[in-house]
């Protein structure tokens, strides 16, 4: 037993938890804990209150909504691992979870859990950037939709209020024949990542790209599009020249800076790993055509 | 001091218990309940030698609290054994040696437990992609995974659960 001593209440509804977020001092919400408690073992966090959502149903749960994919927010990542409906309308999201953490951890993560903690090079993070997702959040004055570029406000810093709950991730597939890719780089298999891409690339018929998503997690503060890169792609043929040169304009990101990887590196990590995302991409956008 | 009255079956086993919000489950099953089979290596969910299955599925014991736990189905490593008999993975393991000291194998086992039940054919790459979660000290793998792919053959041939 590591944590400092705190309260654990533990909500049965949405309502009850906004309400014990705007009555207590110093609470922290608790989603899947596979990030806070950690932090909370080594005293990086010590709430004197622990919000527990996991025993609120209505948060929980994958489903199509219009053309929208709707994720509660305590949907656990082992949902979305092995949810059909994932693999076949988002499997840039499929193709990322496997890479997220470990068998074990995505078994009690949270979707929610991994927006909110806004780790740089968090998987989900990443890809509901790329992915334009809408979130919803809730508080006791009502509730209000955050689109993700501005959710992501700093290095693990968000947009929610103290007393704001997120409550659900609301994203729209792209549909049609396109190809996508995410790959990330880490020194062992489940570790954190120091750098990923995320592409999704739409080619016509006659190999022109109609649209292009370039994502980069792990590189700046948090997860980012890089649109100078989408600009060399879109209208462009597709191909090694418009791939090398969006994967130059990754490489001119200003990096983050840490004791054991230099900014370069992961610049040099950026460059090389959208190279190879949007070689991969591509592929499958002309398997998808034959 | 906060405390939570919890329920809840480990191995079978029904149990109710006062427990402080702060410790977390392995801490419980170990402390509170004496079952000292499931280990604690790092306590920060890295290494997985605190692996139980919760409500069938694997969960770090270090990263959630005794309380989160009240009305769930645990099993951890004491539950393997049948009258005192290895069960076919435990077996395995003797077997082919796939375990030096023994710390990392009771969360090793409850991870393959849950592997086995949902699948009797794993290849080698999904073998591997659940030990990833796993830190072993002393075998270098190779005969971790050796253990989990005679297992699943065993357990094919008999007709077992895992
Ligand atoms: S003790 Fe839980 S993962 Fe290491
Ligand atoms: S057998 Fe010693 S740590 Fe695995």
């Amino acid at each position: 037993m590591k944590p400092a001593p705190f309260t654990y209440h533990s909500p049965s509804s949405v309502s009850e938890a906004v309400q014990l977020l705007t009555e207590l001092e110093n609470a922290r919400v608790l989603a899947g804990g596979q990030s806070l408690v950690p932090m909370l073992n080594f005293r990086l966090a010590s709430p004197d209150h622990l919000v527990d959502l996991g025993k609120i149903a209505d948060l929980r749960g994958i489903r199509e909504q219009g053309d929208e994919v709707v994720f509660g927010a305590m949907t656990r990542q082992r949902d979305i691992e092995f949810s059909s409906l994932i693999t076949a309308k988002l499997p840039l999201m499929a193709e990322a979870v496997l890479q997220l953490g470990h068998r074990q951890t995505r078994n009690r993560g949270t979707i929610g859990g991994s927006l909110c903690h806004l780790d740089p090079s968090a998987e989900l993070p990443t890809i509901c950037m790329a992915m334009d997702a809408q979130l919803e959040v809730i508080s006791p004055s009502g509730s209000r939709t955050i689109a993700m570029a501005e959710f992501a406000q700093g290095m693990m810093t968000t947009a929610l209020a103290e007393t704001e709950i997120l409550t659900a991730i609301r994203i729209r597939p792209w549909t049609g024949r396109y190809g996508h890719a995410f790959i990330e780089f880490a020194r062992r298999h489940g570790d954190f990542a120091i750098a990923s891409a995320a592409i999704l690339l739409d080619v016509d018929g006659n190999g022109g790209i109609t649209r292009a998503v370039v994502a980069l997690g792990g590189v700046g503060p948090v997860p980012l599009r890089v649109s100078a890169a989408e600009a060399c792609l879109i209208g462009a043929k597709a191909g090694s020249e418009a791939f090398a040169a969006a994967a130059a304009e990754c490489g001119k990101i200003d990096a983050l800076e840490d004791p054991t990887y230099p900014a370069w590196y992961r610049q040099h990590l950026a460059k090389t790993l959208s190279g190879r995302a949007l070689k991969l991409a591509h592929e499958r956008a002309v398997a998808q055509a034959h | 001091m906060d405390t939570k009255r919890i329920r809840l079956t480990v191995n079978g086993k029904d149990y109710e218990r006062e427990v402080e919000s702060r410790v977390n489950l392995v801490d419980f099953i170990r402390h509170d309940l004496g079952l000292t089979g499931s280990h604690v290596g790092c306590e920060h969910g890295v290494c997985g030698a605190c692996t139980v299955l919760v409500d069938g599925i694997s969960m770090r014991g270090c990263l959630m609290f005794a309380a989160q736990a009240d009305g769930a189905r645990i099993e951890t490593v004491e539950g393997l054994a049948v009258d005192g008999k290895l069960n076919t993975l435990q077996e395995s393991f003797w077997d082919l040696h796939g375990l030096q000291c023994g710390y990392c194998t009771p969360g090793v086992l409850m991870s393959l437990t849950e592997m086995l039940r949902e699948d009797l054919s794993p290849s080698e790459q999904k073998v591997r992609e659940v030990l990833s979660g796993h830190l072993c000290r002393c075998t270098g793998y190779q005969n971790i995974v050796a253990a989990a792919l005679e297992a699943a053959k065993r357990l094919r041939e008999s007709g077992a659960k895992a």
